[in-house]
Formats: structure tokens, C-alpha cells, sequence
């Protein structure tokens, strides 16, 4: 039995008293949203789009309240004025990024946005974490939280499409 | 001079061209009228006039001044009503940083806080690149929109009477409860200004709201 990676990152997650799920869905997190769904403590915030996460976990901050932002990886496009929020007053802001268009991707629109969300986030002062084995999760998932947090600063996890094939084709 | 001759005549033209340059209620005076015996009400200024706006009346350090972010402010007051459910929290932004953020209200409609309320300072203009018209002066209805989005009330002000009466709500009504005034498109003087730097911006406000860290 591999490990469960979500299970770790909702572990992280709830150690740090997250409290505001922000996101825009991917496959790939269906899993953990239904975990922080069911959490009495946590508050899901569906977004029509990824910049929102950014200006809404600024206010929970601002409120005394931790949250995380979840989008696949053409989501990061999407965000990147909003980052200079996060930037310039330093708020704490973790986001959990599944990545397509990397490894092995079927459809070649998810290419793009693939490739540069790395660069992007790196270019937008963000940490930036990769995690390409499920058995890393816990670890990086906690390394990215603390330095969030803690910095504070702004850190993003990228899920590898290797780990979430590994959750969502192999059963 | 007859350069600055020719961009006032430009500029008048475009105002001239709306409704809003004899609009009577004036945007000082509303900002004003609604942070006045604001107790412990959080604000969060969308950047621009409202920012000015809000600081003419006080550089309070429960105001949250956005200087960037255009679009995110009602969102930024979603996640501090959440994160504050027992305070009022007032977002007062222009029509152009709304219309900018629209999906905000229905991320806002879907999780209903009762505790927050989002003005709209709308002079149906851009006012801080040149005045330029925005949607509001084509007819784009924000309050309509507040409404199918799923907020608990949502009104259009353009008189000084329907202020006055709006003013208890604003302070008080449930939320997610949204109004949009309807103000004279002028330019004031900036005058005061709120600090630019961010972190200057977040730990203040924190202090305030929370205690020293």
C-alpha cells in the first residue's frame, strides 16, 4: 500500500490550523477537498477564478485566519498580478499547484501554462517546491507550510503529474 | 499651455459625454457620512479615489488601503468577514475595480457572510487614468448583478435622501448586502495619503484588530 498523499497533505494542513480552502478544482485535489469538505474546522471557497484565493487568504490573514489556495497549474497564469499582493505586504500565502502539461500530458493547450508555471511562480518572488514522488508529500507539504507561515512568506507546492497519476490511473 | 488648454477641453468633453459630471451626491461627503461613528467596523479601500476618499477622513489603521490588486478587494473583505464573522466588515471600492473582480460576487453569493457589506462608489468613470467611461455608464447594473449572485440585499443610490436612509443598512444590514452610489464623476485632490508600504499596511492593521503580536 503506497502511501496516501493526500492524507499527508491534509495532515500538514490541519497541523497548521488552515482554516480557508480557497480553489479552483482539479481532478487531482478532488480528494483532498473532499477531506477538508468533510473537516468541521475548515471552510471550503470554491473561486470562479485563481487570482481570487489571492486577495481572499490576504483578508483571512488579515482576519488572523490561515488558509491555502488549490489550482492546477494554468491556474497560475491567471494569478500573477494578484501575487504582487502577497509580495509586497508579505502576507503568508501557501498554494498547492497540480501540475499538467509536464509529464506525459495528453493535451497540448495544458503545455504552456505547464512549462512556464515554474518560471512564473519563481519570478514572482514565490517559493517554489516540487514534488514528484508521493512519498515526499508529507515532508515538502510541511517544509512549504513552516516557511509559509512562519517567513512569512509565499510558497507553492507543485504536484507532479507523476504522483497524481499514481493516485488517479492506478486503481 | 495651449497643450493643457487642449487636454482640459478633452477632458471636459468626456465627462460632458456621461450623466455622472451632474450626479448630486459627491464622493467625500458619502466616504465620509459612512466611516463617521464607524466603531469597530474593518474597511478595505479599493485602490484609487476610495482610497483617497477613505483617508481624508482618517488614516485609520483598520482601514486597508489597496494601492494594486485592482479587482480584489470585495474578495479581500470576503476572506476578512470569514475570518472576523463578529465584525462589520466595509469594503468601499470604485465601479472600475469592481467590474474588474465581478466573479467576486458570486464567489461572495455562494458563502452569503452575514457581516459583509460592499459600496460601490460608481462615477461610471476610470477615474484615476484619465475618466474614461466604464461599463456602469452603459447601463451595466452592479446591484442587479449583486442580486442574481446571491446577496441578501442590493441597492442602487442616487440621491441624498436615499443615502440617508441607506446609511443604518450599510452600517448594519445583513449581509452579503451590496449598494452602488451613484457619484458626481470629479476629480479631487488627492490630498492625504496612506502609507504605500505593505507590511506597514498588514501589521497595523493586525495590531489593531488583534492585540500586539
Amino acid at each position: 500500500m503506497q502511501v496516501d498523499w493526500t492524507d499527508a497533505i491534509f495532515s500538514v494542513l490541519r497541523d497548521w490550523q488552515v482554516r480557508q480552502v480557497a480553489y479552483v478544482p482539479d481532478a487531482g485535489h478532488s480528494d483532498l477537498i473532499r477531506r477538508c469538505d468533510a473537516a468541521d474546522d475548515m471552510r471550503l471557497v470554491p473561486l470562479t477564478t485563481e487570482e481570487e484565493g489571492i486577495a481572499l487568504l490576504a483578508g483571512a490573514w488579515l482576519g488572523d485566519q490561515r488558509g491555502v489556495l488549490l489550482m492546477q497549474s494554468s491556474g497560475v497564469g491567471n494569478c500573477i498580478n494578484m501575487l504582487s499582493l502577497a509580495r509586497v505586504c508579505r502576507f503568508p500565502l501557501l498554494m498547492l499547484v497540480t501540475m499538467r502539461g509536464q509529464w506525459g500530458e495528453f493535451n497540448p493547450w495544458q503545455v504552456p501554462m505547464g512549462q512556464l508555471t515554474p518560471k512564473v511562480l519563481e519570478a514572482s518572488d514565490s517559493l517554489v517546491f516540487s514534488v514528484d514522488d508521493p512519498g515526499q508529500m508529507g515532508q515538502t507539504m510541511e517544509a512549504a507550510a513552516r516557511m509559509t507561515f512562519e517567513g512569512p512568506a509565499q510558497a507553492a507546492v507543485l504536484i507532479g503529474q507523476s504522483v497524481i497519476g499514481a493516485k488517479s490511473f492506478g486503481k | 499651455m495651449a497643450e493643457m488648454a487642449e487636454m482640459t477641453d478633452a477632458m471636459n468633453g468626456v465627462l460632458d459625454r456621461g450623466r455622472a459630471a451632474d450626479y448630486p451626491l459627491r464622493r467625500r461627503e458619502v466616504v465620509a457620512a459612512m466611516l463617521a461613528d464607524r466603531g469597530d467596523m474593518l474597511v478595505v479601500a479599493g485602490l484609487g479615489a476610495p482610497v483617497w476618499d477613505c483617508t481624508a477622513v482618517e488614516d485609520h489603521p483598520l482601514n486597508f488601503p489597496l494601492w494594486g490588486a485592482m479587482g480584489g478587494a470585495a474578495v479581500m473583505g470576503l476572506g476578512l468577514a470569514m475570518a472576523q464573522p463578529d465584525r462589520r466588515v466595509l469594503v468601499i471600492t470604485g465601479d472600475g475595480e469592481m467590474l474588474m473582480g465581478l466573479g467576486a460576487m458570486s464567489t461572495i453569493g455562494a458563502q452569503r457572510p452575514d457581516n459583509l457589506a460592499i459600496v460601490v462608489c460608481d462615477n461610471e468613470r476610470y477615474g484615476e487614468t484619465g475618466m474614461q467611461l466604464t461599463h456602469t455608464a452603459g447601463g451595466v447594473d452592479l446591484p442587479a448583478m449583486a442580486l442574481a449572485a446571491g446577496f441578501a440585499s442590493a441597492a442602487g443610490i442616487s440621491s441624498d435622501n436615499e443615502f440617508k436612509a441607506a446609511l443604518p443598512a450599510i452600517r448594519g444590514a445583513r449581509g452579503p448586502a451590496f449598494w452602488s452610489i451613484k457619484i458626481r464623476a470629479e476629480n479631487n485632490p488627492i490630498g492625504a495619503m496612506p502609507p504605500k508600504d505593505g507590511v506597514t499596511l498588514k501589521d497595523r492593521f493586525r495590531a489593531a484588530l488583534l492585540g500586539a503580536a
